[in-house]
């Protein structure tokens, strides 16, 4: 009934597609969360986006490698997420506006021109760090369970 | 936000500094840095003094929720203001005193101090804000950091106990205050109290009126300790003592006396509030002062005198409101009562606020304070003895301490507002002046006792687990500055009168000053030969009586069969609310997740059939409908086989992958109609969710074939059966009738102008309905730190190793 969560495969052509496969899902993560306020996209698809390039490691790997690419506590993720979009809706009360309402404007930006910002990227990002800190603090709890 | 906002903050901000300053500064005491911060706060406060004299208010606010009326108004009268100081003003005297108390090496101070920060913080919210709903959060603030303080020493049983005995109780109390809220606010359009009073006369009428009295009221005699919810008191004398002069004297229980004078503008001209308020704060002083007696913990006398002063102050408050009466309001002549109620509440912080700093000296430097090992201290600490001697007098009521003037002016408002005539008080009147007086030879009695039995007495220091001697000057200054006052006060009264404690009734009785009438406040050491005078003389000559003979009275207290105390109903409450609730947790809770999603499902149904059925909503109109395609026709036979077949596969690995069919068919609708984040998104999950259930594949047991009982069976089919069809009729319903038009046209027309976004869907999640996403993120995360405790704690055996 027990087995053990290592591999005895050797799948060679999963496994190097993998190492620059999962670049890509991770950088399409990242477009997808900065296009999210304009074009499909945003910081729960980009977050779940995350964690299958995470997962797809852990598939063709084993826990212990993923544990050593990304030596992170995902629950810490996971509060840091919850911190940020708290503190972005908060951020509100110090300039006298009511709870949870956003800010925009256009920044010159070196690189970059004129750019968009939207303090509703800031809680996105908080969503982005909760999803990506949950799905992988399951994953990797059940996983590492044996 | 404004100044006053900060200072209300100021705690709660100076408490994310705490741990740091602790882990980097062991040398030095916490409680240094703390002291500064009611230090700034009671000489901030004290500057607003001359403004409230002159009867003016000071209004600030800052939105919070404005859509919902919730906004975090601050609002300084004189009755806030008095509390205000109170609450800095020993608050600084406390912490001083805790410096000494608490030892830097062995206690965790940084804990201690951050929740006495929030205390204060929770303390100054509840006396400034104008806002009910503000209000509540800061009440149930103070119930938490409570708790938090009494089971402070939480590895001992008793403090554990004492902790959840307040919590249960006072939160039981603020809950009844939310449904107070609730419904003024319903009545009265509007969650500002001020506001609430100047629309008064257009629903005072209402029966629903009367039920948000007594919530109001609950919550009030819940936090005060009055009779019969007085009894979680005794038990938060676990707290170390400092907390116990702050919280569980000085401030915290006052909270209930404040909501009463708050609230009684609004409520204070109906009979039923005068009946309660004074005829609970009547019995509870005679109950409390009874009661202390029989204790033999120094403390456990402090308590019960507390609630019966409370009980006195609560009374008082009550038998203000004679002074609305219509008959009586211009003449004003049933002022006295609440002049004196804030008078005796300032009265009673100095002094029992300096007895309890005594008892913790005693307590410090014996070991014990058990009043059977103490006695004849005297000698050994003279300085103490003195605290304790102005202390105890001045709260027994004899001159020239402060405890007298306001006891006498106590006496004055019981004898006037009975003989008053007013509530039909002719038949049972004489009972109020009877409970104040037997209640005041008690307190005489306990008084006393107190003193003698701890300072004088035999001396018999081999019991002691300490050498007694006097304590550091550091520990004696509060408690001196705290007696000085006593004296002060009981000297020089109308130093008080104008500057706090005018303005103070002046915001209770509004509607005095309204009628033209004028609050004048003078208190008099002497008033010549009078009832009052009588009464005291009786008070002193029939308590020191009763001293005397203490020993042969003792064994009565033992008479009283031990079921009928309300500690032990409580006990009993609490142990058969925990045995039905193991019950009804056995029977229901079987361990096997179907159960539970049989729970779920069939109650789902059970809401959307009958609700369907009941308000008769079910309509189905085909026009709205577009046509069907080829695709979808054959997206909807790949789902609705792979469904199927899940319930007749018989390895689980089938079923994930036929459930993963299912969940990507579901995506590529979304393809079909165009909606991609929905498609991106259902793809996403599908795909992490089937990596998921590979995962947890290796841990779960063969699918079990043991319910495979027919019965078993159908009631599965009925279920799943019925599901599908509940969310069908729904499905249709909802689109074959339209009760409101659509709020897509809103997102529509507002994506770009107002959220500058242009992707609806997002700008619906992080914008329009931010709200939602906060708190689905907020039950993910509980959701994902649930699944990690119970695998890690299953793990581990149950103890985080």
């Amino acid at each position: 009934m027990k087995k053990p969560m290592k591999k005895n495969t050797n799948d060679v052509i999963l496994e190097s597609a993998t190492t620059f496969i999962t670049f890509i899902i991770f950088l399409f993560a990242v477009y997808l969360f900065f296009a999210g306020h304009y074009t499909p996209g945003g910081g729960f698809i980009g977050g779940l986006v995350t964690s299958s390039a995470l997962v797809l490691i852990l598939l063709a790997f084993d826990i212990k490698t993923l544990r050593q690419i990304l030596p992170f506590d995902y629950k810490m993720v996971t509060a840091v997420g919850m911190l940020i979009a708290v503190l972005t809706a908060s951020g509100a009360l110090l300039f006298n506006v009511p709870f949870f309402t956003h800010a925009h404007g256009y920044f010159e930006l070196p690189l970059f021109g004129k750019t968009s910002l939207h303090t509703a990227m800031l809680f996105d990002l908080g969503v982005y760090f909760v999803v990506v800190g949950v799905t992988m603090t399951i994953i990797q709890t059940i996983g590492e369970s044996d | 936000m404004s100044l006053l906002h900060l200072a209300i903050l100021l705690p709660l901000l100076a408490s994310l500094f705490i741990p740091f300053l602790y882990k980097q500064f062991r040398s030095v005491h916490t409680g240094w840095f703390v002291l500064l911060v009611p230090l700034t706060l009671v000489i901030y406060f004290s500057q607003y003094i001359s403004q409230t004299m002159a009867g003016e208010t000071v209004t600030q606010s800052m939105q919070w929720i404005p859509s919902l009326g919730i906004n975090f108004v601050a609002y300084l009268d004189g009755l806030g203001l008095l509390f205000a100081l109170l609450i800095t003003g020993i608050g600084t005297l406390v912490v001083l005193y805790s410096i000494y108390y608490l030892d830097a090496k062995k206690e965790a101070l940084h804990n201690f101090y951050v929740y006495l920060l929030l205390f204060m913080t929770a303390m100054l919210g509840i006396v400034l804000s104008d806002n009910m709903i503000v209000l509540y959060m800061f009440w149930e603030m103070t119930s938490i950091s409570s708790f938090l303080l009494i089971g402070y020493w939480y590895e001992r049983e008793r403090s554990r106990y004492g902790a959840q005995k307040s919590m249960l109780i006072t939160v039981f109390g603020g809950l009844s205050m939310l449904g107070g809220i609730s419904i003024l606010s319903l009545l009265s359009g509007s969650f500002s109290i001020r506001e609430s009073f100047s629309t008064l006369s257009t629903y005072s009428d209402d029966p629903l009126f009367l039920v948000a009295l007594v919530l109001f009221l609950l919550a009030a005699f819940t936090k005060s300790a009055q009779f019969p919810f007085h009894i979680w008191l005794p038990d938060a004398m676990e707290a170390p003592t400092p907390v116990s002069a702050y919280l569980h004297s000085a401030t915290m229980v006052k909270a209930g006396l404040y909501l009463v004078a708050r609230m009684s503008p609004i409520f204070a001209e109906t009979p039923l509030w005068f009946y309660l308020v004074s005829g609970v704060g009547m019995f509870t002083l005679f109950w409390g002062s009874l009661n202390a007696v029989k204790q033999v913990d120094l403390k456990a006398i402090l308590a019960y005198s507390t609630i019966s002063q409370l009980g006195l102050i609560m009374s008082l408050l009550g038998l203000g409101a004679a002074a609305l009466q219509v008959e009586a309001l211009p003449d004003s002549l049933y002022t006295i009562a609440t002049v004196a109620a804030v008078f005796h509440l300032i009265n009673h912080a100095t002094f029992k606020g300096s007895l309890f700093m005594m008892a913790g000296i005693v307590d410090h430097e014996t070991g014990t304070r058990d009043l059977r090992k103490l006695g004849g201290l005297s000698q050994l600490m003279p300085v103490t003895f003195t605290i304790a001697m102005i202390g105890t007098l001045s709260m027994a009521g004899v001159p020239p301490f402060n405890g007298f003037l306001s006891k006498e002016m106590f006496l004055t408002g019981v004898n006037q507002v009975s003989e008053s005539g007013l509530f039909h008080l002719e038949t049972f009147g004489f009972l109020f002046p009877l409970f104040a007086v037997v209640g005041s030879i008690f307190t005489f009695v306990y008084s006393l006792l107190i003193v003698y039995r701890t300072f004088l007495g035999p001396k018999q220091h081999d019991k002691l687990p300490k050498k007694p001697h006097e304590a550091p000057l550091g520990m004696l200054v509060s408690p001196i500055f705290l007696a000085s006052l006593v004296i002060l006060i009981g000297l020089f009264p109308n130093l008080l009168s104008n500057t706090l404690i005018r303005p103070a009734v002046e915001a209770i009785l509004p509607q005095v000053l309204a009628a033209g009438g004028e609050i004048d406040v003078h208190i008099k050491l002497w008033h010549g030969f009078n009832t009052e005078l009588l009464f005291t003389f009786i008070i002193i000559t029939v308590g020191f009586l009763l001293f005397k003979t203490f020993p042969k009275w003792q064994s009565l207290y033992h008479r009283m069969p031990k079921s009928f105390s309300l500690n032990h109903q409580y006990d009993g409450l609490l142990r058969r609310g925990e045995n039905v609730s193991t019950g009804i947790h056995d029977a229901v809770m079987t361990g096997y997740m179907r159960s539970y999603l049989v729970y779920i499902f069939g109650f789902i149904v059970l809401l959307v059939l009958s609700s369907l059925f009941f308000f008769d909503a079910f309509a189905f109109d085909v026009d709205p409908l577009s046509s069907i395609s080829t695709y979808e026709i054959i997206l909807v036979l790949v789902l609705v086989s792979s469904a199927l077949s899940i319930t007749f596969a018989r390895s689980r690995l089938t079923s994930i992958i036929l459930l993963g069919v299912a969940g990507y068919t579901v995506a590529l609708f979304f393809v079909l109609f165009r909606a991609p984040d929905l498609a991106l998104t259902q793809l996403v999950i599908e795909t992490v969710s089937v990596a998921l259930f590979l995962l947890v594949f290796y841990h779960m047991p063969e699918i079990s074939r043991k319910e495979e009982r027919i019965k078993f069976k159908l009631g599965n089919a009925a279920i799943s059966i019925l599901v599908g069809l509940s969310v069908t009729l729904v499905a249709l319903a909802s689109l074959s009738q339209r009760s409101f038009a659509s709020i897509a046209k809103y997102y529509i027309d507002n994506v770009a102008d107002l959220a500058a976004g242009g992707n609806m869907v997002n700008v619906i999640l992080v914008d329009f309905r931010g709200f939602d996403t906060l708190f689905e993120i907020s039950v993910l995360a509980i959701a994902g730190l649930g699944i990690y405790a119970m695998i890690h704690f299953r793990k581990t055996g149950g103890i985080d190793k």
